[in-house]
């Protein structure tokens, strides 16, 4: 038995046009999905080369909600990201050259080689960086939520988490809260059907995750987080409804994991014919398709987006690359703040 | 004897354990299809069927914390951690509920909890972790950290025999690069009792985990300079033989002690507290600790090898404490 609304396709230019995007926008929003994907691409390039150390993940599958619901943010609001969630840097303009240099390692990363891969975000951007332990970052989105409620301010916080991290406490706790004070927090979740190697049967028993939603008193919906303008459209209202103190909403947004977990991983265990299916719902090349048939997007554009891409990705790799490593000199600094001033601290 | 790597020789020690013992069952992520993040459980769910073998939800509180109730109903559950480092998500489940158990109810809670710990591969500051003395502050709970495949399979079988929570920490950087001989049938190794890695007369050097091979390395290099190091490996840290400890002490009168988490507050600084408290005069030399710094793990690999203690830092701290 499902609860959730269940959301429609969005089809003609017209009804995206009253979302306020106009044909700039869109091509925005298409340029922002290949670099995420051309990003996370020259990773596994260069972690196969053995450039970058660890392990590698990438959101495959998943750049139509990532970029989808970050275009719907305004630059005051904030959030909390994961590791399918490159495109809420690229869209909120992380530069890539930063990107391939924590992935590296590197003291230009964000993270200045102290953390890697995913592990990023720039507070500048009211983004926090995320930690491994999942869904641990939930409450915190809460937080940020909490504090925009204690100032007054017109800002909202977006949550975003997976299928797998649905399952720990940290969730319930987190939409619980939010719920009982109406914060401005959207809670979106990428189910991108796996977790780890762990099916949806595994991790949950209701029809939808955001059936829970009813159970914290807001709203739930789901999405097909494969079509960008229907991920939009979502992002924008529950963003705009708990700017004007409606509350929290959750959006699942239904989408895949187009490869396996991470880079070691094969997904032997995943029915090929899913990757197939799947394979026809690629979220950019629908998107294309889309703007193709109604936004006038020719081969000749889409191959100067393409180069532009490539051109701009060939000079980060070459910046990343020229970053120097960390100096082990610095290690033990910085483990303690020497200063109250907080990062977003506006008075300070 | 056949030979195993570490990983192999967990892997065997849980699959007898489970052949001879019904009441033995696995719960973790992704332990069943996949075999565990790390393979050590492939091939379980085919041979014991998915009620011995269960896949959890992400929820480390779920596969402790039930881990726990079934124990307490007479089964015994070895649960697996994906990393160590998620073991902060069952903290208080471990620490309120299992450890304190029997003490109050005075109902055993024979569980054995898997944790992949350390670092030494980028894993980062939340992958790498080796949050071992943590645990050893709290009654109740028995902490396990062998070095050997010899000892990784025979303390898992001393564990699951323990009627106690046993946290049983797992090197991931020895999985695969330390193969040694390892006995077929089942045996066990007790808790409490060190091993004698390496003999020696000049510092006693003592140890856990995979800095028994760095402490060898670096026992190695000082050989050539006539200087003869002795090794305790620990292999369990609660309980921990104290005895051993300062018996190697009267010998060599010298103690430095290596772990791969960091200083402050670590397991080392135990030691180091009681070997003072019994045996101060018995030392030539104030003792010495090289461990890890108090920050994070960072993830970059200069980062990471100025964290993690290296063979050249040992053994110029044994150096130090023979020219004393
Ligand atoms: C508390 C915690 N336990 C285990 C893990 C190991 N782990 C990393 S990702 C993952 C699967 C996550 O699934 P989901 O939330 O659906 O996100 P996905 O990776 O599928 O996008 C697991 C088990 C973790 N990161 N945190």
């Amino acid at each position: 038995m499902a609860i959730a609304r269940d959301t429609e396709p969005l089809g003609s230019s017209l009804e995206i046009g009253q979302l306020g995007l106009g044909r700039a926008e869109l091509l925005g929003m298409y340029r922002n999905m290949m670099i995420t994907r051309g990003i996370e691409e020259r990773g596994h390039i260069l972690y196969k080369q053995g450039k970058i150390p660890g392990s590698f993940y990438t959101g495959r599958g998943n750049e139509a909600a990532s970029v989808g619901v970050a275009t719907a943010m305004r630059p005051e609001d904030g959030g909390t990201p994961l590791h399918r969630d490159m495109g809420v840097h690229v869209t909120r303009g992380v530069e890539a050259w930063r990107i391939l240099a924590q992935y590296m390692g590197r003291a230009d990363g964000p993270a200045r080689g102290r953390d890697g891969n995913v592990h990023l975000a720039l507070i500048e951007q009211n983004l926090i960086s995320m930690v491994s332990h999942l869904p641990a970052m939930m409450p915190v989105a809460v937080g940020l939520g909490l504090a925009f409620r204690i100032r007054g301010e017109p800002r909202v916080s977006v949550c975003w988490y997976g299928d797998g991290a649905a399952a720990r406490g940290d969730a319930h706790e987190a939409m619980n809260f939010a719920g009982v004070r109406r914060l401005p927090v959207v809670f979106v979740c990428d189910n991108n059907q796996y977790a780890y190697s762990t099916p949806p049967q595994f991790e949950y028993a209701c029809a939808n995750l955001a059936d829970r939603a009813a159970g914290y008193g807001f709203e739930g919906i789901v999405v097909d987080g494969t079509d960008i303008l229907a991920v939009y459209e979502q992002a924008q209202r529950a963003i705009e409804k708990a700017r004007e103190g409606g509350g929290p909403t959750l959006i699942e947004c239904v989408t895949f994991r187009m490869e396996g977990h991470a880079v070691h991983d094969d997904a032997f265990y995943v029915p090929s014919e899913l990757f197939q299916e799947w394979a026809k719902r690629d979220p950019i090349g629908r998107f294309g398709l889309w703007l193709s048939e109604h936004a006038q997007l020719g081969e000749a554009e889409q191959g100067e987006i393409e180069n532009e891409v490539k051109a701009l990705l060939g000079e980060a790799q070459r910046r990343a690359e020229a970053s120097p490593m960390p100096d082990p000199a610095e290690l033990e600094q910085g483990v303690y703040a020497e200063s109250t001033e907080a990062p977003g601290d506006t008075d300070a | 004897m056949p030979e195993m790597t570490y990983l192999q020789a967990i892997s065997d020690g849980l699959r007898q354990e489970m052949r001879r013992d019904e009441r033995v069952f696995v719960i973790g992520e992704d332990v069943g299809v996949y075999g565990g993040a790390f393979k050590v459980t492939v091939g379980f769910l085919e041979e014991f069927g998915p009620w011995r073998v269960i896949d959890a939800p992400l929820s480390e509180i779920a596969i402790a914390g039930s881990a726990t109730g079934a124990a307490l109903m007479g089964l015994r559950p070895v649960a697996e951690l994906q990393f160590a480092d998620f073991v902060s998500c069952a903290w208080d489940h471990l620490v309120t509920v299992a450890a304190k158990q029997y003490y109050r109810a005075g109902t055993p809670v024979p569980l054995v909890l898997r944790l992949p710990s350390g670092g030494g591969f980028s894993g980062g500051p939340f992958h790498s972790q080796s949050p071992e003395s943590s645990f050893t502050h709290v009654p109740g709970l028995k902490v396990v950290c062998p070095a050997t495949p010899r000892d990784a399979k025979g303390l898992l079988a001393t564990a699951v025999e323990d009627p106690n929570p046993v946290l049983y920490f797992e090197h991931k950087h020895l999985y695969r690069r330390i193969k040694a001989d390892v006995p077929e049938g089942r045996y066990t190794v007790p808790f409490g009792k060190a091993r004698v890695h390496r003999a020696g007369d000049d510092v006693t050097l003592v140890t856990w985990g995979a800095m028994v091979y760095t402490a060898a390395e670096a026992a190695d290099e000082l050989r050539g300079e006539g200087i003869s190091v002795e090794i305790l490996d620990l292999r369990t840290l609660q309980p921990w033989d104290k005895q051993a400890v300062l018996e190697s002490v009267a010998k060599t009168s010298k103690l430095l002690i290596l772990h791969e988490d960091t200083r402050t507050s670590g397991f080392g600084a135990e030691i180091a507290a009681q070997v003072a408290e019994e045996a101060f005069e018995n030392l030539d030399a104030p003792i010495k600790r090289v461990a890890a710094p108090d920050t994070p793990i960072p993830f970059s690999p200069p980062l990471e090898k100025a964290f993690i203690p290296q063979v050249a830092d040992v053994a110029s701290a044994l150096r130090e404490l023979v020219a004393y």
